[in-house]
């Protein structure tokens, strides 16, 4: 196992990016860090800041005006960084496919690492992607 | 001439859980303008409307907004019940109004936990937001998931409440109303919180009035209004229940006709379980057409009022649908609330509205005035925080105390 993978792995600073979201999947996302899920006794924590960011959070879809900057976070985010795509909308565009304003699926210009379905998923299948995901960049 | 300095806030903030962009001008600690940039969350909902049919429209309306996904799917079907001259069960009534309430519970505790985490009071985040889930476990109960209940269609509702599950709704209730006088107290008593509140962000009767602003944000200035109560819809005329008003209009009474209206609504839902005991029959009314007209439809949801407009031509789409939601009215009353405060002040100050945009999406309003030097975006919440600890230390309080032996 690398040092950068070890590093990345041990303790993950998570970063939310919310798109053009209904609010849902990121009001699921603070849940996951209050008393009943409590993930903070894991080592993760919500950042403020992309630059500090291992695992970033997608939520929602993302439109015009918004997918461009959110690219734009991407960009300033600390390589390697893994990326997980939370509920329906942003794995796939879900009701909003139709839309003029939609901007297209964000695995389009974000690399996408895992999807967790649902509208929004449980917090629970937040924290099953994340260990997932873990497990196999250790390759466990 | 003072320099004036710009703090940009967002459109990617720790300080939201949205995409939006402020921009405060100030002078020294004194705020003096206020920009907000939207656009981030636009999704063209209204022109997808018209490509979904009726049945379909109320799961869009729906993901309008994740906190509100009772509020906007009860005024869409109202507006198209209201086009169709169709009539809706008793029965259904009292479910709607149920759910919506505990929505309103739902929201209103985030809102309290999401003020408490702005002032640096984190606890009463956890705290809030630990007796938010056992609500969530209730809607996960009753409707098959924990946020988008999908429990509106036109004509009436999709699922039933069953009769075993009623007990557990009383339950949950009554365990709630500890925490609540708790939160009550809490915000009643409390010194610092009384210095941190008190006089910020305030919102003059007429202001409101010539802002059009809407629901708990009007109720604290002093305005009584409540489509609730001024257009009965769903149970809301077949229920008792008060409409609470606060006469300050600053942070303060916002919070406390907040938490005031949680009791209302724990009132209401009480109310309902009972009806729903006793009122039997059908839960929907099966319309099969909606004939050529336009209908409206309002909800008082936990912002303010949501009003819906939808106009068909016989087919089974909406021809146009309009979607009007609080935020779209409060938001700009920021302007009014933030200016000549302080840069401390203003983060409490524009969460007090509730602000969301996922409804909103369709406002700019720009008052620029120039200035370059450019401050860093997570200073905001830190001076807010420390403005509650310089209070603490002045005061010599510790702050809210959850005394939890209460809540049992």
């Amino acid at each position: 196992m690398s040092f950068a993978v070890r590093a990345l792995t041990r303790s993950l600073n998570v970063f939310h990016l919310g798109g053009s979201a209904c609010n849902n999947c990121d009001i699921e996302i603070l849940d996951a860090l209050t008393p009943r899920y409590d993930v903070e006794r894991f080592g993760l924590t919500l950042v403020g800041s992309v630059r500090h960011a291992d695992l970033i959070l997608l939520s929602g879809v993302f439109n015009t005006k918004a997918a461009i900057r959110a690219r734009r976070i991407y960009e300033q985010a600390p390589k390697p960084v893994v990326v997980v795509a939370i509920g329906a909308c942003a794995c796939t565009g879900d009701i909003f496919r139709k839309s003029y304003n939609w901007d297209g699926p964000v695995d389009r210009y974000i690399p996408v690492d895992a999807y967790v379905a649902g509208c929004p998923p449980k917090p629970e299948a937040m924290l099953e992607a994340v260990v997932t995901l873990v497990k196999k960049l250790r390759g466990a | 001439m003072p320099r004036t300095a710009i703090i940009p806030i967002g459109p990617y903030h720790p300080l939201q859980e949205e995409p939006e962009f402020f921009k405060l001008h100030v002078e020294g600690e004194t705020v003096v303008g206020l920009d907000i940039e939207l656009g981030y969350n636009h999704r063209g909902i209204e022109k997808l409307s018209e490509s979904k049919t009726f049945e379909q429209t109320v799961f869009l309306v729906e993901r309008i907004c994740g906190i509100c996904s009772t509020s906007h799917p009860i005024a869409c079907v109202q507006a198209i019940e209201d086009a169709g001259n169709i009539a809706v069960p008793e029965r259904a009534l009292y479910i709607r109004s149920l759910i919506g309430e505990l929505e309103r519970l739902h929201s209103h505790l985030l809102w309290l936990g999401l003020a408490g985490h702005f002032l640096g009071f984190n606890t009463v985040w956890m705290w809030v937001w630990r007796y938010r889930e056992d609500l969530l476990d209730i809607m996960e109960l009753l409707t098959g998931n924990r946020n988008h209940y999908a429990m509106m269609k036109p004509g009436g509702v999709r699922r039933d409440i069953r009769r075993e599950d009623i007990p557990a709704v009383r339950k949950m209730l009554d365990g709630l109303k500890g925490p609540l006088a708790l939160f009550r107290d809490a915000v009643a008593e409390d010194p610092v919180i009384h210095a941190r509140l008190k006089d910020v962000g305030v919102l003059t009767r007429q202001e409101v009035i010539d802002y059009c602003a809407l629901g708990p944000t009007a109720r604290a200035s002093g305005v009584a209004i409540d489509v609730r109560r001024d257009h009965p819809h769903a149970a809301y005329g077949l229920v008792e229940w008060d409409v609470c008003v606060e006469h300050n209009g600053d942070v303060f009474d916002k919070a406390v006709v907040r938490i005031r209206e949680m009791f209302e609504s724990v009132r209401i839902v009480a109310q309902c379980l009972d009806r729903l005991e006793v009122v039997g029959g059908p839960i929907d009314s099966n319309p099969k057409e909606i004939p050529p007209g336009e209908g409206i439809g309002h909800y008082e949801a936990p912002r303010g009022e949501v009003f819906h407009y939808v106009r068909s031509d016989g087919g089974n789409r909406p021809a146009r649908h309009k979607v009007r939601a609080p935020s779209y009215m409060n938001v700009p009353t920021d302007r009014a609330a933030v200016l000549g405060g302080s840069v401390s002040d203003a983060t409490i100050v524009l969460a007090a509205v509730d602000p969301c945009y996922c409804c909103t999406e369709r406002m700019a309003a720009l008052d620029a005035s120039t200035g370059r030097r450019l401050m860093g975006a997570k200073e905001l919440l830190r001076l807010s925080w420390e403005k509650t600890e310089r209070l603490k230390r002045e005061l010599g309080a510790e702050g809210p105390k959850l005394d939890l032996a209460r809540t049992e």
